[in-house]
């Protein structure tokens, strides 16, 4: 397979500028190579080998004619084009508020109010619960009746209701969880950015009498867009990849209200046994996954050049 | 207290102000750690005084023993140390290795190669589960450790982190070793890992509480208990076995991540500034 890589690039012409070391000619070729062989058996028989798999699966019609057929039935499909409108909905509804909880919580554990090692420790504690460990906790929380949340409403004289049971309720129900769970984790990463910025920034701003508000507005915010956008990727990325909460809670029901792609992906490859169709739905999902890499890439690049 | 009588008003609208995100940061604390707290109580709580919230209730220790007697959770313990420690191993030895080459090494092929690297990056074999499935089911691997780690220890993310942490190093230790007379894996060995440890912790935390709360995969790898891990025990015992008795549902979940949590607690900086360095790419 190495091989096989190295091969278009071999034909090129030499590299002009000078190599960083003394040269050893072939020998560093071959023990560089020799160096990336046991991670890349491993990268190509689990990642590329089975998208490329994927990919053909998807092309088998039924009877083993290659074909479109399986792309055909995709379009066609209700339950995918439902799987997709959650999944999409699902990211709406999280992303956004965990990203602007996460500045919040960032900005409060900066800030050094009281309490400052108990907030850090509450906000971070959720993202290192397995999320199968979280929906068991909130299934609880849901259970109608007996559950905390139901408890409360009719405690204060509200109308309880079957959260996870009620299409109308279980996806923002879902929404809410997830948000608990990843909004300390995305902190972090606005804490890494805060605290490499200047504390003269703030300075300036307090001698200028600029309001706290104004600051963050005008320039903290401004200033923390590469954390942003890196943030938003593996947000959205996240959206489509965790999926373990549905096991737990609704197996994507009532009627297909709570369901996910990836998780549609399970069932057909698992429950349907439909390789072929899971193929087509995977490419789908790799898509996806793509389109949110080009939006990184686009990022990282944007990011130099704000250096 | 006496500069606040003397305050200007603006002053005294910024103390305002700081005491009011005080309060907010609390309730926000409270909400954020309130779920697992709560868990942990019902967990040592009879079952009918944790959903009644009968804050007097006698504690107990049955629901623990239960769970314990009720599932084989002596044995998913051991299946999810085995796991993470395997996985461990093989993503340091693949990665160092790898990012060496990237980091150290010009050669024919290595934008390629790079390249290849990042596509895994964005599209995880956590995605891949029907075909990843087929491949393990040809090597007759199903329902065992090694086949819910492989697809693991070649990491993208690994490989990345230490190509960075590598290329940081100053090259003039590289080549006073390489004057030495040191060769070239045994600089790899002397010189990068040892000043790359930083980096090698933070990763290595990050893949052990990574893998030791995965679920999908190895949820279809695993059919039985030889390989099941924690997470898969917890789910495939509060989905039947629990029944519908919360107090054992909570005594279960805070047996699966009891060690994390206590890790956590007691190497807090040290989590949240991995956490940091590896999300800072």
């Amino acid at each position: 397979m190495t091989d096989v890589l190295a091969a278009p690039t071999g034909t090129e012409a030499p590299r002009s500028e000078p190599p960083p070391r003394r040269r050893r000619g072939l020998g560093d070729q071959a023990f560089a190579w020799a160096l990336l062989t046991p991670a890349f058996v491993v990268l190509i028989a689990f990642t590329h080998y089975p998208i490329v798999r994927s990919a053909m699966a998807s092309a088998q019609e039924r009877g083993g004619e290659i074909g479109t057929g399986q792309y055909e039935r995709l379009v066609n499909d209700p339950v995918f084009w439902q799987v997709l409108k959650n999944n999409i909905w699902f990211a709406l509804g999280t992303v956004p508020t965990s990203m602007a909880l996460a500045i919040l919580m960032a900005v409060w554990v900066n800030n050094k109010l009281k309490g400052q090692a108990f907030l850090r420790l509450a906000y971070f504690t959720p993202t290192i619960l397995p999320m199968v460990a979280v929906a068991s906790i909130w299934l609880f929380f849901y259970s109608p009746g007996i559950g905390p949340i139901d408890q409360l409403l009719s405690a204060v004289g509200l109308p309880t209701r079957n959260w996870l049971g009620d299409p109308d309720t279980v996806l923002p129900a879902l929404m809410v969880m997830m948000i608990w769970k990843q909004a300390g984790f995305f902190m972090i990463f606005y804490l890494a950015g805060l605290q490499n910025m200047s504390p003269e920034l703030e300075e300036a701003s307090t001698l200028e009498g600029a309001s706290r508000w104004y600051h963050f507005r005008r320039v903290t915010f401004p200033l923390l867009m590469p954390t942003t956008l890196f943030v938003f990727v593996v947000a959205v990325t996240d959206a489509f990849k965790i999926i373990d909460h549905l096991f737990i809670m609704t197996g994507g029901g009532p009627n297909n209200a709570s369901n996910l792609l990836l998780y549609y992906i399970y069932d057909t490859a698992f429950s349907f046994f439909d390789p072929s169709y899971a193929g087509a739905l995977t490419m789908a999902l790799v898509v996806i996954l793509g389109l949110a890499a080009i939006l990184q890439f686009v990022v990282l690049e944007r990011r130099v050049h704000y250096r | 207290m006496t500069t606040l009588t003397t305050a200007l008003p603006g002053e005294r609208r910024v103390r305002v102000g700081r005491l009011l995100e005080t309060v907010g940061a609390w309730l926000l604390g409270i909400l954020w750690i309130g779920p697992l707290l709560y868990a942990l109580w019902a967990s040592v709580h009879h079952r009918d005084a944790a959903t009644s919230f009968d804050l007097t209730a006698p504690l107990t220790l049955d629901n623990f023993v239960s769970v314990w007697n009720g599932a084989p959770f002596d044995r998913y313990y051991l299946n999810t140390v085995l796991l993470v420690t395997g996985i461990l191993a093989g993503q340091l030895v693949l990665g160092v290795l790898a990012a060496y080459a990237f980091a150290r090494f010009r050669f024919v092929g290595s934008n390629i190669a790079f390249a290849l690297v990042l596509v895994q990056l964005m599209i995880a074999p956590d995605i891949l589960i029907s075909e990843n499935y087929n491949t393990m089911a040809q090597l007759q691997l199903v329902d065992t450790i090694p086949a819910i780690g492989l697809p693991y220890i070649a990491s993208a993310f690994g490989i990345f982190l230490l190509r960075q942490t590598f290329k940081s190093l100053p090259i003039e230790l590289d080549e006073a070793a390489e004057i030495e007379g040191c060769g070239r894996l045994g600089r790899l060995w002397r010189v990068y890992v040892p000043l790359a440890r930083p980096t090698l912790v933070a990763y290595g935390l990050v893949s052990v509480s990574t893998h030791w709360n995965n679920f999908l995969w190895p949820l279809v790898i695993t059919n039985s208990e030889n390989a099941r891990p924690l997470t898969v025990g917890l789910a495939v015992y509060n989905g039947t076995e629990s029944g519908i008795d919360w107090t054992l549902m909570s005594a279960a979940t805070v047996l699966v991540v009891a060690p994390l949590l206590i890790a956590f607690l007691i190497f807090q900086r040290q989590f949240v500034q991995s956490f940091m360095r590896a999300g800072i790419r």
